[in-house]
């Protein structure tokens, strides 16, 4: 088992004209990815490796039965995108794009929590259940199958746990990176709940960085409802204040956002956590031998 | 992105929003010639004069003066212009004072504060008031809550009148005050909508002794992903106000922040970046800067990143720490290689490469006959450019 996505998911890529996009789709496919169809506008009847190309996301979702897409598409023309494929039906949407205006985001955001859709993203390296679907644009071979689900603002970060704990036996559920940006489709929590329900997932890393109080709320749901280990690092307790460190959500301002804060409440919260970024694996490796049940009783949310 | 305070207010003004515009002075001449001007206006009245740069705290760092006459004015410009201010914010290197603002003073009888931000648990915008302004709003959140009122509103109808009019009346007594803090409470918002703001802020609003209402102090921040759509703010971006470092690192679309110690790092990603920061100090050295790559980083970008980085005097030791997925290692190593030929490197050098082609990448390294330290392990890395200083 695993969260949102496995063998049995269709996707659809949004942009695959485009660099980025054909890049992706390529890699993706070698991967084996159930990748079905591609969208770009005024592009239909091309292939891209092979991939049909369809004009609009309903005609793709109407001749492909899709129910995942995957956002390439540059940050003027992203929201409309999601927007696209939300009013197609698809179930789940996967935005890589990078640079979307955060008001722009909030409104979307707002739209889509009236609707069906999950959105994951955007500005992060997408969702990948190991051996069975890779949506988005993270290195597919550092993965391998396991009890392990991992949550993480941060793309490279990510990998690097994830090697961590590939290299340590200790393979993944699926790996969801909910994206840098202040307002994001897929909250930790809206992960760790998905996580909590899923019954191979047996331990949770969380890496987390500076900025808003998505950690927080995390932190508020393990305490109250998880009953499965938790694990976190939190990027950027040397950061700056008032400084954006890379991520447009990485921002420490009116004193909000840092690390230390984040840090003491995850802890408070009964979550184990890792001391430098190089023991994330090792950290959970510990926590995983200690044995796979939290010390309070399973509560449903 | 960060304006200026005579910026934030001509943007007010057009939002009607009261201030008082006051005038630009780049030279002793020019600050005269405006507090004359202002004098015939306001006849007998004292003047402010305003170091205008991109940091907070600038009463405290003696960047804002009161003056009698044109020629106290004069002086007080002199002094200021063409020194670098250091504020609380504005870290040890100060901004440079480039044009200082001359306002005339009027009495105030009280002082109020306004906000608007993205609140990004609940995905709406938030007005945050205050009776207690003229001081660090921090501060007051955390000594006296109370005192700090929040109002959300809609992303696509703004501030609506009965909102705004039912919190004024619970910081302002006076009924006429009240309606026009409504006003200027939902023009801010619109403002915050339309132009794509993440911060503007009035610290204070101010009810003048003479009754009327007006914003002695304006900031605004945006959203630079969306100053695609608004030429005319990208158009008044100040980049000798920023970092040259962080300036130059952006022409090569390299995200950098500079830092106060010594070891350079140059990494891909943003949270890989922030970690590699971390572990440096976990280990006991102290990280020059943050630095991200990005994603699609080629031998330009790294050349372009060790160059900025070597600028830097401070820098004793250089950590290089890519993990390779999209961008692979062997790009890396040759980028590596290209920039130590190009720039050459004086300072330890240690890089780990991990991910995507690591076995071709480390060959490169390896070859090259460089004095390069390499490294296989995240904290081995850390630790070897700890005691290359």
């Amino acid at each position: 088992m695993s969260i949102l996505v496995d063998k049995n998911t269709k996707v659809i890529v949004q942009g695959i004209t485009g660099h980025h996009g054909s890049f992706h789709t390529e890699k993706m496919l070698e991967y084996g990815t159930p990748l079905v169809a591609g969208v770009t506008p005024k592009k239909g009847g091309q292939k891209v490796h092979g991939v049909p190309v369809f004009e609009t996301m309903k005609e793709a979702v109407d001749k492909t039965q899709a129910n995942t897409s995957v956002i390439y598409v540059p940050a003027p023309f992203a929201v409309a995108a999601i927007r696209e494929a939300v009013e197609a039906g698809i179930r789940l949407v996967v935005c890589i794009t990078e640079g979307i205006p955060a008001l722009d985001m909030a409104r979307v955001k707002n739209w889509i929590n009236t609707k069906k859709t999950q959105l994951i993203g955007p500005n992060c390296p997408g969702i990948i259940t190991p051996n069975q679907c890779k949506v988005g644009i993270m290195p597919g071979y550092i993965h391998t199958p396991g009890p392990i689900g991992v949550i993480s603002r941060s793309g490279t970060l990510t990998y690097e746990a994830v090697w961590q704990l590939t290299g340590l036996g200790l393979g993944q559920s699926t790996c969801v990176g909910i994206g840098g940006d202040p307002i994001v489709g897929t909250s930790f929590v809206d992960a760790l709940k998905l996580f909590e329900k899923d019954p191979e997932t047996k331990a949770i890393v969380m890496i987390g960085e500076i900025g808003g109080h998505g950690e927080e709320e995390a932190a508020d749901y393990i305490e109250k409802y998880c009953t499965k280990p938790v694990v976190a690092f939190i990027a950027g307790a040397n950061a700056p204040e008032g400084k954006r460190m890379g991520h447009a959500g990485a921002i420490i301002s009116g004193g909000m956002g840092k690390a230390i804060d984040k840090i003491n409440r995850l802890r408070q919260a009964g979550v184990t956590l890792a001391e430098s970024p190089a023991v994330i694996g090792k950290t959970m490796q510990k926590v995983f031998q200690q044995g796979p049940s939290r010390k309070k009783t399973a509560v449903q949310s | 992105m960060n304006i200026h305070e005579y910026q934030a207010k001509e943007i007010f003004h057009r939002y009607a929003i009261p201030v008082n515009l006051g005038k630009i002075a780049r030279s002793e001449k020019e600050a005269f010639d405006a507090a004359h001007g202002i004098e015939a206006g306001q006849p007998g009245c004292l003047f402010a004069v305003k170091a205008q740069v991109h940091a907070g705290g600038r009463g405290k760092g003696g960047g804002i003066k009161i003056r009698k006459n044109a020629g106290e004015v004069a002086r007080a410009a002199a002094e200021m212009l063409g020194t670098r201010l250091v504020t609380p914010q504005s870290g040890s290197e100060g901004k440079p004072v480039d044009r200082v603002l001359i306002e005339g003073t009027s009495a105030i009888a009280k002082e109020y504060y306004a906000s608007v931000v993205l609140d990004r648990s609940e995905i709406k915008p938030c007005l945050i008031v205050s009776e207690a302004g003229g001081m660090d709003i921090e501060e007051v959140a955390a000594n006296e809550p109370e005192k700090i009122l929040k109002q959300y509103f809609s992303l696509e109808e703004g501030l609506g009148s009965a909102e705004a009019e039912a919190l004024a009346r619970r910081i302002v007594k006076d009924k006429d005050h009240a309606l026009i803090f409504s006003r200027i409470f939902q023009s801010l918002a619109k403002l915050f909508l339309e132009l794509d703001a993440s911060l503007v802020e009035v610290n204070p609003l101010a009810v003048l002794e003479n009754g009327k209402v007006v914003a002695i102090d304006a900031k605004i921040n945006f959203d630079v992903n969306a100053l695609y759509r608004h030429p005319d703010i990208a158009a008044l971006r100040d980049s000798r106000q920023e970092d040259p470092r962080e300036v130059e690192a952006k022409k090569f679309d390299l995200s950098y922040v500079g830092l106060e110690g010594n070891i350079g790092c140059i990494v891909n990603g943003a949270g890989l970046a922030m970690a590699t920061m971390d572990i440096v100090k976990y280990y006991g050295g102290e990280p020059a800067n943050f630095l991200d790559v990005g994603g699609g980083a080629n031998k330009d970008k790294v050349t372009a990143a060790f160059k900025i980085i070597l600028r830097d005097p401070s820098v004793k030791a250089i950590l290089v720490n890519i993990f390779g997925g999209i961008m692979r290692c062997d790009v890396v190593a040759e980028g590596i290689l290209a920039a130590v030929s190009e720039v050459g490197v004086k300072v330890p050098l240690v890089v780990r490469l991990e991910g995507t082609n690591v076995k071709e990448g480390k060959e490169i390294l390896k070859k090259s006959n460089l004095n390069i330290i390499t490294a296989s392990e995240f904290a081995e890395a850390a630790e070897k450019v700890v005691a290359a200083l």
